[in-house]
């Protein structure tokens, strides 16, 4: 493979005492779509600020396009394109005037950058918007606004932190749809999110985080493949039995998870267990079979769900 | 593109704080006056002609004259230089905590400005010089208003404008190093708490000479103090070496605060 754009070995923060990522090493190589999946405080929002040039590790080394980011901040920031986590819009301005200036403080000429607007207005559906103050839009064009934002420098590398959360699932979709399409244009994509569909939809690899380390790395199939069998059969029992049943049903399925509102059982072919579990008389009130996932991943890696 | 013009700073001093972006920052300044902060502009303007209408009017009637030093002139004409050189404080003062604390805390306008490839140095230079245009649009307009009046006593008083300007970069650098300090808008009022006795003891509208000698050390050591001494200097044509020394106190003052706030900036933006 060729030489990645983004290379860290050892990459560490700390805050005072608290160490927010832990000597992680990790490779982005062009036009991927890489993830840093994990639950709110896993440190990847941290790994983000390092890579955009705007936090400086505390040791371990990184370098993003050959460069190290402590030496070449502005240099470095040119070839990114950011979306934070919290949206800082320009409160103060219209929709194109905050296209417009954010192209602008690249240093780009206004001609290039007025070209530039429209097509953006158009990438992120607002071109009605255009002449609206940003505080009138909604939570989906705002976060459609800063992506499109992020675009007007045409970086090689767009990283989204959080990218949906606080979205409805109709703003999610367009949004993830607006994603595609960059990934379809070769624009490299580094996200970070704690929604494992989220992860599974938009990332050909990404890491798992916890508590600042890398629990695990590979594709989300390959993932789910490593970590989790094919099906996994919820059921419940209703609150406060889950616990005591799940004791009983534990040797009928490869792996069991109790969690305190159902129990997860890791299987082959969930209907033919659930079947085993009706003819040996247990009566669950609900029972669903799906496809493994990443939360199960990340369950079976450190015990505990994504999102708490 | 971007990345080409990123790299031809490479090697020049201050590369990694500051990318050459103060027009585009001054830019945005523009965009944002012409579609919501013109109020408050106008209002900045307001406010020292409004108090040259009340006391120069109210007052100059029941003291039509005043001595400084060995000449009488009249009492409008003392307050005008003062109000001229207040108003470029309160300018600066606004844009430098108050606009400068929203866009920092609120609206968090300085993280998205440097995801860029712009830099600390870059938006503190940008944020001060849109306080000194200010100043300046300022003093040019109360210009326009007291030199018709006659409350300009020598041709001295063109430097008044430029005067106006130093004033509003020291108090506008100064001013943008304290906000970064500021945790919550009720802080800000301690700014307000230091500048308001600063306005009314400052000699604005009489001789700080009526003062016991304490008070008048005190006064002295004060930034506006030094700020209407060196304005009224040039109003009246009173040239002499103390005005030199007025205008540097306000260099030392550009300095330090510079320094201070694209300290800070790196400390709040590059933990």
């Amino acid at each position: 493979m060729s030489n990645p754009l983004i290379s860290a070995r050892g990459l560490t923060k700390k805050f005072g005492d608290f160490t927010a990522v832990n000597g992680i090493d990790f490779d982005v190589y062009k036009g991927e779509s890489f993830g840093f999946l994990g639950p709110n405080g896993a440190g990847k929002s941290t790994a983000m600020r390092i890579i955009g040039a705007t936090s400086q590790r505390t040791s371990g080394t990184i370098s993003i396009l050959g460069k190290d980011p402590e030496l070449h901040g502005p240099q470095i920031r040119a070839h990114l394109g950011v979306v934070p986590q919290q949206d800082n819009l320009d409160m103060q301005l219209s929709v194109a005037e905050n296209l417009y200036i954010y192209g602008r403080y690249f240093g780009l000429s206004r001609k290039f950058v007025k070209g530039k607007v429209d097509e953006l207005l158009a990438f992120a559906q607002l071109e009605e918007k255009r002449d609206a103050k940003v505080e009138n839009l909604s939570g989906g064009m705002k976060r459609r606004l800063t992506i499109a934002r992020a675009l007007v420098s045409e970086p090689e590398i767009l990283m989204l932190d959080e990218p949906t959360t606080g979205l409805d699932p109709q703003a999610r979709h367009i949004l993830w749809d607006r994603l595609f399409r960059l990934k379809e244009q070769g624009v490299t994509l580094l996200i970070t999110t704690h929604f494992m569909d989220e992860a599974e939809q938009l990332c050909d690899r990404l890491i798992v985080m916890d508590k600042g380390s890398i629990m695990a790395e590979g594709s989300p199939a390959s993932l789910i493949k490593n970590y989790a069998t094919k099906e996994v059969l919820e059921i419940r029992f209703g609150s406060d039995r889950n616990q005591e049943m799940g004791a009983k049903l534990r040797t009928m399925c490869e792996r069991i998870e109790e969690l305190p509102d159902r129990v997860l059982m890791y299987t082959e072919d969930g209907e033919a267990l659930l079947e085993k579990i009706y003819a040996a008389d247990f009566h669950p009130k609900t029972s669903l079979v799906r496809r493994s996932s990443l939360e199960d991943v990340f369950l079976r890696l450190t015990g505990r769900t994504l999102i708490e | 593109m971007a990345v080409a013009i990123a790299e031809k700073r490479v090697g020049k001093l201050g590369e990694r704080v500051y990318s050459g972006r103060v027009p585009q920052l001054l830019e945005r300044g523009f965009i944002a006056f012409k579609s919501s902060t013109y109020m408050i502009v106008i209002s900045g303007f307001l406010e020292p002609v409004l108090y040259l209408l009340s006391f120069g009017y109210g007052i100059g009637k029941l003291l039509p004259t005043i001595t400084v030093g060995s000449e009488t002139i009249k009492y409008a004409a003392f307050i005008a230089p003062a109000l001229l050189a207040t108003s470029a404080m309160n300018g600066a003062i606004y844009d430098s905590t108050m606009n400068v604390f929203f866009k920092l805390n609120h609206d968090r306008i300085y993280h998205g400005m440097l995801a860029t490839s712009m830099g600390p140095l870059d938006v503190a230079l940008g944020e001060i010089g849109w306080a000194l245009l200010r100043g300046f649009s300022y003093a040019c307009a109360f210009m326009a208003v007291i030199a018709p009046l006659g409350l300009v006593e020598s041709v001295w008083g063109l430097l008044a404008i430029p005067a106006a300007v130093l004033i509003a970069f020291g108090f506008a650098s100064c001013g943008m190093a304290v906000t970064s300090y500021m945790k919550s808008f009720q802080q800000l009022e301690i700014v307000n708490m230091f500048l308001l006795p600063m306005f009314l003891f400052s000699g604005s509208f009489y001789p700080i000479s009526v003062f016991p000698q304490w008070l008048q050390f005190t006064v002295n050591l004060m930034p506006l103090t030094h700020a209407i001494n060196l304005v009224r200097g040039l109003c009246l044509g009173h040239i002499n070496m103390a005005l030199l020394g007025h205008a540097l106190y306000f260099v030392v003052m550009i300095v330090f605060g510079l320094i201070f706030t694209t300290k800070r900036l790196n400390a709040l933006f590059m933990k």
